[in-house]
């Protein structure tokens, strides 16, 4: 016979202990040494993980390194292991889970040009003809040959172009690739 | 006066009275849930052909792929499981406690407010507006809207605790109320501003989405198991002090498992480390209750082939066993160093919220909603598909993925694959994960019709159920 205060009791108790073991111990743990009020993050960083998290890059790609020894991230010259430091101001946290596409946690050091996102954003087949990425068309603006003198649209492969018109990034593929070359371990916190 | 009221307390209702008085209420929780069922199945299917057609559909924002996919989760783990799961806990509630459910208007109300949170925050996640956090992706008002709800309903628990009318709390009574004081709890403390360093947040997201399904749904899911199976076969469950060591071990435990989604992240590794302590420590209560099921069942296995509601319950009991102990060793570091990152966990989360949870909650659908509309299922052969479809179209899914996860984490950890090879060897997989979900689909679609048939269209009404002819004559339920 199991008493219902007796019951609650535990229900409530078992359920605080873990609550702050995993919750609040990590933060007086974790937060003294990431906590950087004077880092600053340039406004197309910061306007740029609000895009990577509004389209949901995080459900195929992680932002974490593994150590060497485990699993090949070193060896596959994704970066070195992350660090807890890596990672200050810019919320929501995007370590992620999945692995449909490569790790981002050090691409702004792996891919540092331009051209080569915007083309990878703007149609990945054009850039990997095996890639299942999503393309994402609405980062950028079409605009008709003659517009925009001096402005090259970008270098797409043949059956991507759009006769007549010229392909050129809006402001919002301008910050994500901004905050996706960011993404370097060496240089830049996250 | 207090005799006058412990004698009103004391009331003894029968099984029709508690049946009549939830009905409505009862019946709302899981049309709303059916309702977020079909939704959040359609988007499944958007998401899984997207990744093998990765250009279908691609050039519209609210429909890429990151924003279907979350709100896929977010559709069948706020709607559909906890609406119809709430559902079942409360008419299992007022059958063992025999007390009708108080507070049935305000739960109604609160329904439809959750169901209207669910609309927003839906328009939200495909508006770009998520939270980016997995599990968590509706926005803070959303979830702070249905933990309101859900903290009426767990009020409705407490009183029919407080005024119920048997002496004896049963083991499905334990886990329901722990399921209503962990869900409003653990809902709250994700909410609160206070996690604001990322890797902080990660642990936070992962105790969250670990606990949302150990503290919430498997509570649900195992009370309704302990209350069916006993149910349908008509005898008492195994053993109290099984039950016993089951509960309490699962809430000792369950609740430190979150971290091992974290394994190789850069967070302390004496917290991962815990938690995987506590993950192969779960083998213990789900060991217990395994046992304790089977011993139940032992002996009148036959009894799957005239009892859907058995059927689907004994289904998803097998599969909690298999998913936990698969969950346990996907824990150890070895293990997790090749299945981390891959399909197979995808495979292993379905295992869990579909082949237990769901499973379960098509079980106890079957059960309930004859008893409270006094109506009967309409066609047995339907559900029969129904069954065979899901069945089938779970175990493709689990086995295509988890299958490819297996090979796809091993040539991720060998630098000399090149990276493009892990992609391609998996897309065979997932057109056949598309081809499981177009399965399910279909019987969720014949689940749907069988529920409209009982509930719209009442036409001709047999005295006693055609299926549980038998078991109603022997028990008299």
């Amino acid at each position: 016979m199991i008493r219902y205060s007796i019951l609650l009791f535990g229900i409530i108790a078992t359920f605080l202990i873990a609550m702050f073991g995993l919750t609040i111990l990590p933060k007086i743990f974790i937060d003294e040494g990431v906590k950087d009020p004077t880092y600053f993050t340039p406004f197309e960083v910061r306007e740029g993980h609000r895009i990577f998290v509004r389209e949901g890059c995080i459900y195929c790609h992680s932002k974490q390194t593994r150590p060497e020894g485990f699993g090949a991230d070193v060896e596959r010259g994704w970066g070195r292991a992350s660090e807890a430091t890596d990672y200050r101001n810019l919320l929501p946290h995007n370590l992620g889970t999945m692995r449909t596409g490569p790790d981002l946690a050090n691409i702004g050091a792996r891919q540092p040009g331009e051209e080569w996102h915007y083309i990878n954003l703007y149609q990945p087949r054009a850039i990997n003809e095996e890639s299942i990425m999503p393309q994402f068309p609405w980062l950028f603006e079409v605009f008709s040959e003659d517009a925009r003198p001096g402005r090259d649209g970008l270098n797409l492969p043949e059956r991507f172009r759009i006769p007549g018109m010229k392909i050129l990034p809006a402001d919002e593929a301008r910050y994500l690739v901004a905050y996706l070359i960011s993404l370097d371990q060496e240089t830049g916190v996250q | 006066m207090s005799q006058a009221k412990k004698s009103k307390q004391r009331k003894e209702f029968n099984v029709a009275d508690l049946d009549r008085k939830a009905r409505y209420v009862v019946l709302f929780l899981i049309l709303s849930g059916v309702f977020w069922l079909l939704f959040g199945t359609l988007l499944a299917l958007v998401a899984s052909i997207k990744m093998h057609l990765p250009d279908w559909l691609g050039s519209a924002g609210w429909l890429t792929f990151g924003r279907v996919r979350p709100l896929h989760l977010n559709v069948m783990v706020y709607g559909w499981a906890s609406l119809t799961g709430a559902g079942v806990s409360l008419w299992m509630l007022s059958r063992l406690l025999k007390v009708p459910i108080p507070l049935r208007g305000y739960i109604i109300v609160a329904g439809a407010i959750w169901n209207i949170a669910l609309l927003v925050g839906s328009i939200q996640i495909l508006a770009g507006f998520s939270r980016g956090i997995e599990w968590l992706e509706f926005p803070v008002s959303t979830m702070v809207v249905i933990v309101l709800c859900v903290i009426i309903m767990a009020r409705s628990v407490i009183v029919m605790v407080m005024t119920r009318s048997v002496k004896q709390l049963y083991v499905s009574v334990w886990y329901i109320i722990a399921a209503f004081v962990w869900f409003p709890l653990l809902g709250l403390v994700s909410s609160f501003p206070i996690f604001d360093t990322p890797t902080v947040q990660a642990g936070m997201n992962w105790w969250y989405a670990h606990n949302a399904l150990g503290l919430w749904f498997t509570p649900i899911g195992l009370a309704a198991a302990y209350y069916f199976i006993p149910k349908v076969l008509g005898r008492p469950i195994y053993s109290y002090g099984l039950s016993l060591l089951g509960f309490w071990g699962l809430a000792l435990f369950y609740n430190w498992n979150g971290f091992h989604h974290l394994i190789g992240s850069p967070l302390p590794t004496w917290f991962i480390t815990i938690s995987i302590a506590a993950s192969v420590m779960m083998i213990i209560p789900v060991v217990v209750v395994a046992v304790n099921h089977h011993m139940t069942v032992v002996g009148s296995f036959s009894a799957v082939t005239y009892s859907p509601t058995l059927r689907f319950v004994v289904f998803a009991a097998m599969s909690y066993t298999f998913v936990s102990l698969q969950g346990s060793m996907q824990a150890l570091r070895s293990v997790n160093e090749v299945i981390h990152f891959t399909h197979f966990v995808i495979a292993h989360a379905h295992i869990g919220m579909y082949a237990f949870v769901t499973m379960m909650l098509f079980g106890a659908c079957y059960y309930i909603l004859p008893r409270i509309t006094l109506r009967e299922w309409h066609s047995k052969k339907l559900i029969k598909w129904h069954f065979w479809l899901t069945a089938i179209g779970i175990i493709i899914y689990a086995g295509a993925l988890q299958g490819i996860g297996i090979f796809q984490g091993f040539s991720m950890n060998d630098p000399d694959v090149p990276f493009t090879d892990t992609v391609t060897m998996t897309i065979p997989y997932l057109i056949a994960r598309s081809v499981s979900g177009i399965l399910m689909s279909a019987g969720h679609l014949i689940f749907v019709w069988l529920l409209i048939r009982m509930v719209f269209q009442p036409g001709e009404q047999p005295e006693t159920p055609l299926i549980w002819e038998k078991i109603r004559k022997e028990f008299a339920l």
